[in-house]
């Protein structure tokens, strides 16, 4: 236990916006693969986890910048989203059966991914380097290390880049129909099978830059993704079912409630505040904050 | 299998069970067997909720552990026998079964599946942080002595895990050919539409998890003395999760004989695979396993076999 201080609270709250950014990030991917999709891809987390690994590789092997990584990767991802939506569709979601048998394939995908970055890269923690990350800044007693600013900063770009490509251009207009009603969208003559393929590689897309954001934050090994899983369902059920500017506030709340809790009551618990979050959204208001 | 035939064949199973132990084979043997019926009860126990209810359960490891950390309590607090291990941890994993179903009332579909998954997480927090077992360093427990006419302890505990598979598979069985079962599945077909026929859908869900969740306890009480250390990371693992869901898949979710399958298949091919190939590999195999029969045979061995007998018929 440590004692209270008003310094402690405020390096707590800043920690926790920075943060909060970077769970925006990673949640995006659910926002729009299951908020407006209503595709409950529990295995985004491990192609976050992916992304890392990526970003590990590229930079220990060729000194490449996390960041840059990502985005060089994310056609790449943005293919295996494609292929696996292809998957999901023939095998369940044309047959009408998803909702059961769709969650125990990525269940199954998850655990594949999961035991195929372990036999590749161990159980070992890998982290990248970077001149920036080490860095910090202080302003007055608050001390804002790089390590958590710039991932904070390219998460909230992530979230205002989808949010545009949603609302301002064609495809992503026809996610939003889609997502409110696909039969309206047969009617006028468009495919949604066309359109919901884009949009789940999108959603697979941010996994690529998200995950060079998390090993940016801090050390990974596989069998992290799990603690995710919890964190990007909270961060998309609170902020409001494919609410893009929603899982960002709600990126926020989850980012100064978990560093609260783990400055004030230690970090293992920081992990089960998510969980809390989200029993907590499910049970009081399951349409989230800006929900529809 | 007519029901008094059903019980003779488990009876007898239980009896070669005792013979098998009495033999003395390789220690290995019983060690492995352990393993496959400890998962011949977590298979059956996910396919009560699972397969019978529709209700996708991640949260196996959640009972499991709460099964064996209630027997860890009871050794170290009393020295309590098996026995009331056994029971006690049944009990104490009903009873957050009995929470899950109540649940249910707001969580459906994947909802209800992350809640699961998010307990579990939460439960191993809380198991990290409780000094009293040991904390994320974990618990040492000395295994009794050996049991006069069964042997050593190791072979004992294989008797044990042999007689709470057939208590697993007898109430699966049960509950199937009840009008538990006929509920369950009209549940699992159409929850409003059961509702409406005046199918009492709270109280059968309720059957449903705190029966499934007492299973797991079982399944979990034995474990100190099995592995004789207990540690969060451990019992809370993944695999359980995993397994637990992929066994009833593959050998087909709508009977009791599926799960049944599945696990002594797949469960089988997991500890082979262990000494021969390697354990990380072999978790690859069962993620592949899952998903090639999730998409190709949704129905399972049972579902694959029962058709084969239908061509054959016309």
């Amino acid at each position: 236990m440590v004692m209270f201080s008003l310094d402690l609270l405020l390096n707590a709250l800043v920690a926790g916006i920075l943060l909060g950014g970077f769970y925006a990030a990673v949640s995006l991917g659910i926002s729009v693969a299951f908020g407006l999709l209503d595709i409950a891809n529990i295995a985004h987390p491990v192609f976050v986890m992916l992304g890392s690994y990526v970003a590990y590789f590229m930079n220990v092997r060729f000194g490449f910048d996390p960041i840059l990584t990502g985005l060089v990767f994310t056609p790449v991802f943005y293919a295996l989203g494609v292929v696996l939506y292809r998957v999901y569709y023939t095998s369940f979601e044309r047959k009408g059966a998803e909702s059961l048998r769709g969650l125990v394939f990525f269940f199954g995908i998850l655990f594949i991914v999961e035991v195929a970055l372990l036999l590749a890269f161990g159980v070992d923690y890998r982290l990248v380097e970077a001149r920036y990350i080490g860095e910090s800044l202080r302003i007055g007693p608050v001390g804002i290390a790089f390590r958590l600013l710039v991932p904070c900063t390219v998460g909230v770009a992530m979230t205002g880049a989808l949010y545009l490509f949603l609302s301002k251009t064609f495809y992503g207009r026809a996610i939003q129909a889609v997502a409110q009603d696909a039969f309206a969208l047969r009617l006028m003559g468009a495919n949604p099978f066309r359109v919901k393929d884009i949009a789940f590689g999108v959603a697979i897309a941010t996994a690529a830059l998200a995950g060079a954001l998390l090993i940016m934050i801090g050390p990974v090994e596989p069998a992290m993704n799990r603690e995710y899983i919890g964190r990007v369902f909270a961060v998309a059920v609170l902020g409001g079912m494919g609410s893009i500017g929603g899982t960002l506030v709600a990126g926020l709340i989850l980012g100064v409630a978990e560093s609260l809790t783990s400055t004030f009551s230690g970090p293992s618990w920081s992990v089960a505040v998510s969980f809390g979050v989200l029993l907590l959204a499910l049970a009081v208001r399951p349409s989230g904050l800006f929900g529809r | 299998v007519r029901g008094r035939a059903f019980v003779l064949v488990a009876l007898s199973v239980v009896a070669a069970g005792v013979f098998t132990a009495r033999l003395d084979l390789n220690q290995y043997y019983y060690f492995a067997a352990y393993v496959v019926l400890q998962y011949v009860v977590l298979a059956t126990a996910w396919n009560i909720l699972g397969g019978y209810t529709g209700y996708v359960n991640f949260g196996t490891p959640a009972f499991f552990a709460l099964g064996a950390y209630t027997a860890v309590v009871l050794i170290k607090a009393l020295k309590a026998p098996l026995l009331a291990q056994l029971v006690a941890g049944a009990a104490v994993a009903g009873v957050l079964g009995l929470a899950i179903g109540y649940l249910t009332l707001r969580l459906r579909g994947v909802f209800f599946s992350i809640a699961t998954l998010a307990l579990a997480v939460v439960l191993q927090t809380v198991f990290v942080n409780w000094e009293y077992t040991g904390g994320a360093r974990g618990f040492t427990v000395a295994r009794p002595a050996a049991v006069p006419f069964v042997g050593n302890y190791v072979q004992f505990l294989f008797v044990v895990m042999l007689a709470l598979a057939m208590v697993a598979v007898a109430t699966a069985r049960w509950i199937e050919r009840s009008w538990i079962g006929r509920g369950l599945a009209a549940i699992r077909d159409n929850e409003e539409a059961a509702e409406c026929m005046g199918v009492p859908t709270l109280r059968l869900k309720l059957v449903s998890t705190t029966v499934s969740g007492m299973l797991m306890g079982l399944a979990g009480a034995p474990f100190p003395y099995y592995i004789t250390f207990v540690e969060p990371t451990s019992v809370f693992d993944l695999n359980y999760a995993v397994n637990s869901l992929a066994m009833p898949m593959i050998g087909g979710t709508t009977t009791w004989i599926g799960p049944l399958i599945g696990a002594v298949l797949l469960g089988t091919a997991q500890q082979i695979a262990t000494v021969t190939i390697s354990s990380a590999l072999n978790l690859l195999l069962v993620g592949v396993i899952l998903v090639a029969f999730v998409i190709l045979a949704p129905e399972g061995i049972v579902g694959l076999i029962k058709r084969l007998a239908r061509r054959g018929h016309s």
